[in-house]
């Protein structure tokens, strides 16, 4: 029995990577077939695009730096502050941003930033000139707000799993703060640093509307946008195709390059609820607190400038609306699915992948395979909607399998995150103790309720919150395949825009923010009880 | 007894197959491919919807899809395979390039009725609606809008415009072509001059609408001569108004088509015919807040009447946008950059 399970430590891994090839994979090979003759060269030798590759890798590193750079001193601010009104209602509203529409996201910038925004406003009485968002800073504004908070938990995470001990003896030895940060923050943060870098740098690259909307004109332009434009207006297949795989090759190539920054899982001993034995004295209070507040600032007020716009004359009219009703339950259901299907392939992935790592010693191979899981956010969803296209034609009726494809997609799209959120608590809950069950002849079922499962509990629950508000929020792939069957929250909106109903709109807009918010506190605290265990945890 | 049990298990199977496979009686159903607000709540879709199926006995079924560009893309993709029986919502701009895939049949339309600014010949697309560009000004922060495109183009710096990317959205494009039309040879400079007043180009019409111009960003946003009639009879305000420029406005149809695949012609074309009926034109001005393509009288809500009436429709015809869209784009590129 012990062997067989040994010996299977490669299919959760296998399937979801057959998933993801067939899902992922599939699609751009069948672009690449049919097109008549693939010339990668005459593409990227073209001016235009080599300046739009500029643009988009140069943006994006930017976005990428700010992001996470600026996580860093609010994500220590926010786990030295364990203990202040509204810190666990901050942290879930973190993670709004990430999943609002775009067109939603960019009313609350400019609400808050914009030429007539508040923040111009108050400017303006001091008597200093207006500033103007549109152009580079508009998109790193936009950028930063989406992926701050992103960065800010995952790096939080890290922070809160730093072990009782360590703490302790930095305190015993009567560490400054900097050293603290030196020896006992920074080791645990680092592992998960590139990580998150790479994904943000992704998701900035293939950014489309906002550095569209925000850029100020048309120099602001990705590759995505590029992609689009080939094959919506020109139905050019080979040029679409060649950009997609260009985007592919030099997304993969800086993977590469991360790769090569060898970080090792942070070394901890202790499962206890961090207690912290942070001192600070009151002049590091203030700072973490103007830190938190200046962060909280940043990410409430654009949300605050939605809600503020969802209250209107129409809300009631909306609320009560058949319509949005039965888009809220389709959004609801779709998320849910999407959050176990997508924490499910996660964890497959991961279980492989680490059983690589550290007992076959591969390390490399289990990279690329966790890698693997990323492959989705280099895709642009014209070109995975187009290339899944022409595979179902002739094999399946795409309409009514289009809410299943719609789930898969999305929680494919969601794993990016979900391998961010669960590769550090898996792989530290083995280093730890995989000689030790190794020895004692756990495996299987047993060794993840024992072992894994207390461990990554909580970030479970964070990783299921993520998946599901991604579901709920996104609205390319329902767009993908134009059901008629399902309507959502972010497709009603585009609808109502679309028919003037701005107020409408505002109001979905903001009944969508609210769902997401309740989906995520609901996902997160589904993990946070020890029912399930509780045999377990009486021991 | 066990053949008697096999018989019985026999003739269970042989009814169960019998109801799984009898031929459903079930009326005819019509697909329309068509874009997202078309097929919204407060859209013309609903309201076609029903009106339709009470004299079709049949069931109108809408896919929406993320474009104007997308259904083509969505059509050419499937082929003579394509479920859809129609094509709703392509623009004049489109029709062309349409045309070409040689997806489409020509229809047994009735256009008699149709009154659009210009003559239509073409046989395969059944006009539905039009508009003309305009750009949509707010009254309260701009009280003496620009009253030629060339008075826009040489405006002093400080009047800021929102404005669609023509290689994403159909307004986009549609400026694009109206400076073309205006300026001929000369839209490079005129671009060049227009370019200091562009606050931003937007992704689609959804983002310059709602996210900026609603937030107050810019004073005028490229939108449509008609959307001032939305807000006045629907939202009760004259706040917003659309400037009319001296040169005329650039043009903007709507249209449908039957899809050769399609095995309902004969209903495809019933459809049709009923697109252009006074019954379903009266849903368009407030549902798709576009003029009707025939005359519907006195159900063309009175604030239409307070439009403004652009002196000259400015058209490219379709051959020629197909033929130089990718060339002007370029162009653009480098004057608008």
């Amino acid at each position: 029995m012990q062997l067989t399970m040994f010996q299977r430590w490669w299919l959760p891994g296998a399937v979801a990577l057959i998933l993801l090839a067939l899902l992922v994979g599939l699609p751009l090979i069948a672009l690449i077939v049919s097109t008549s003759d693939l010339n990668l060269q005459t593409t990227l030798n073209n001016t235009y695009y080599k300046r739009v590759i500029w643009f988009s890798f140069y943006q994006a590193l930017i976005s990428a730096v700010l992001s996470v750079g600026l996580a860093i001193p609010l994500a220590q601010a926010l786990s030295r502050e364990q203990k202040f009104l509204g810190r666990q209602m901050l942290i879930n509203l973190f993670s709004l941003s990430l999943v609002i529409p775009t067109i939603v996201a960019i009313f609350g910038i400019v609400a808050v930033f914009g030429r007539t925004g508040w923040l111009n406003s108050a400017i303006g009485q001091l008597g200093f000139e207006p500033f103007s968002i549109y152009g580079l800073s508009g998109i790193l504004i936009a950028h930063v707000f989406f992926n701050l908070p992103l960065a800010t938990r995952v790096l939080l995470q890290s922070l809160d799993n730093i072990p009782h001990e360590q703490w302790r003896l930095s305190t015993q030895l009567r560490m400054p703060g900097l050293a603290q940060f030196k020896y006992v923050e920074w080791p645990a943060m680092r592992t998960q640093l590139i990580g998150v870098f790479m994904v943000i740098f992704t998701l900035c690259f293939t950014s489309f509307t906002i550095v569209m909307t925000l850029g100020g004109g048309p120099r602001a332009t990705t590759v995505e946008v590029a992609i689009y434009q080939a094959l919506r207006f020109d139905f050019d297949i080979n040029t679409a195709v060649s950009l997609a795989i260009a985007q592919l090759v030099f997304c993969t190539a800086l993977l590469l390059a991360s790769a090569l920054f060898k970080h090792d899982a942070s070394i901890g001993f202790s499962y206890k609820p961090v207690e912290h034995l942070y001192r600070p004295t009151s002049t590091h209070r203030w700072r973490n607190r103007l830190l938190i507040l200046l962060g909280t600032l940043f990410v409430v007020t654009p949300l605050l400038g939605m809600i503020m716009s969802a209250i209107n004359p129409a809300s009631i009219k909306v609320l009560t609306h058949t319509n949005t009703v039965q888009a809220t339950i389709n959004t609801v259901i779709i998320a849910i699915v999407t959050a176990f299907l997508s924490v499910g392939i996660g964890v497959s992935l991961l279980i492989s992948s680490r059983h690589l790592r550290i007992r076959a010693q591969k390390h490399n191979l289990g990279q690329w395979i966790q890698h693997a899981g990323n492959i989705i956010l280099v895709m642009p969803p014209v070109v995975l909607g187009t290339g899944l296209f022409l595979l179902l034609r002739n094999v399946a009726d795409v309409f009514s399998i289009a809410l299943v494809l719609t789930i898969i997609i999305n929680s494919l799209m969601a794993l990016p995150f979900v391998l961010r959120i669960l590769d550090g608590p898996l792989m530290q809950a083995a280093n730890h103790h995989d000689k030790l069950i190794q020895s004692l002849g756990i495996s299987g079922w047993s060794r993840w309720r024992l072992l894994d499962w207390p461990l990554i509990r909580k970030p479970m629950g964070f990783a299921l919150g993520i998946a599901a508000t991604l579901a709920a929020g996104d609205f390319s792939a329902i767009a993908l395949f134009g059901s008629e069957r399902a309507t959502t929250l972010p497709l009603l909106l585009f609808q109502r825009i679309g028919s003037y109903r701005l107020h409408e709109a505002a109001t979905t807009a903001g009944i969508l923010l609210v769902v997401c918010l309740i989906l995520f506190t609901a996902m997160q605290s589904m993990t946070s009880r020890t029912i399930f265990w509780r045999s377990h945890a009486k021991d | 007894m066990i053949t008697k049990l096999h018989h019985a298990l026999f003739i269970a199977l042989v009814s169960i197959l019998c109801i799984v496979t009898l031929p459903s009686h079930a009326a005819q159903t019509l697909t329309v491919y068509t874009y997202e607000s078309f097929t919204s709540e407060w859209g013309p879709g609903p309201v076609i919807k029903t009106a339709f199926e009470k004299e079709c006995d049949c069931t109108l079924n809408f896919v929406a899809i993320d474009s104007s560009a997308g259904i083509l893309n969505r059509v050419q993709l499937e082929g003579k395979s394509s479920k859809a029986d129609i094509v709703l919502g392509l623009d004049y701009n489109l029709m062309a390039l349409a045309q070409d895939t040689g997806l489409l049949a020509e229809s047994s339309v009735d256009l008699s009725q149709v009154k659009l600014p210009i003559e239509w010949d073409s046989k395969v697309f059944v006009p539905f609606d039009f508009g003309h560009f305009a750009f949509v000004y707010d009254t309260k922060t701009l009280s003496n809008p620009p009253t030629s495109l060339d008075e826009l183009v040489n405006s002093p710096d400080d009047l800021k415009i929102i404005i669609q990317d023509p290689r994403t959205s159909t307004p986009g494009l549609g400026l694009l072509l109206w400076v073309k039309a205006v300026y001929g040879d000369d839209a490079d400079s005129a671009w060049k001059k227009l370019k200091p007043k562009i606050l931003t180009v937007t992704k689609g019409w959804s983002e310059a609408y709602f996210s900026l111009f609603l937030n107050g960003e810019a004073p005028m946003v490229l939108s449509y001569d008609t959307s001032p009639g939305y807000h006045m009879a629907i939202d009760k305000t004259d706040q917003y108004q659309a400037a009319a420029f001296d040169e005329g406005h650039y043009l903007q149809i709507e249209v449908a088509a039957l899809l050769k695949s399609s095995p309902n012609q004969e209903l495809g074309n019933a459809f049709l015919q009923f697109l252009i009926s006074k019954e379903a034109q009266s849903a368009i001005p407030l549902t798709n807040v576009m003029y009707p393509s025939i005359d519907i009288g006195d159900a063309l809500p009175p604030e239409f009447s307070k439009l403004i009436k652009p002196s000259k429709s400015l058209l490219l015809d379709t051959e020629t946008v197909r033929d130089e869209r990718k060339g002007w784009i370029d162009e653009w590129l480098e004057s608008a950059n």
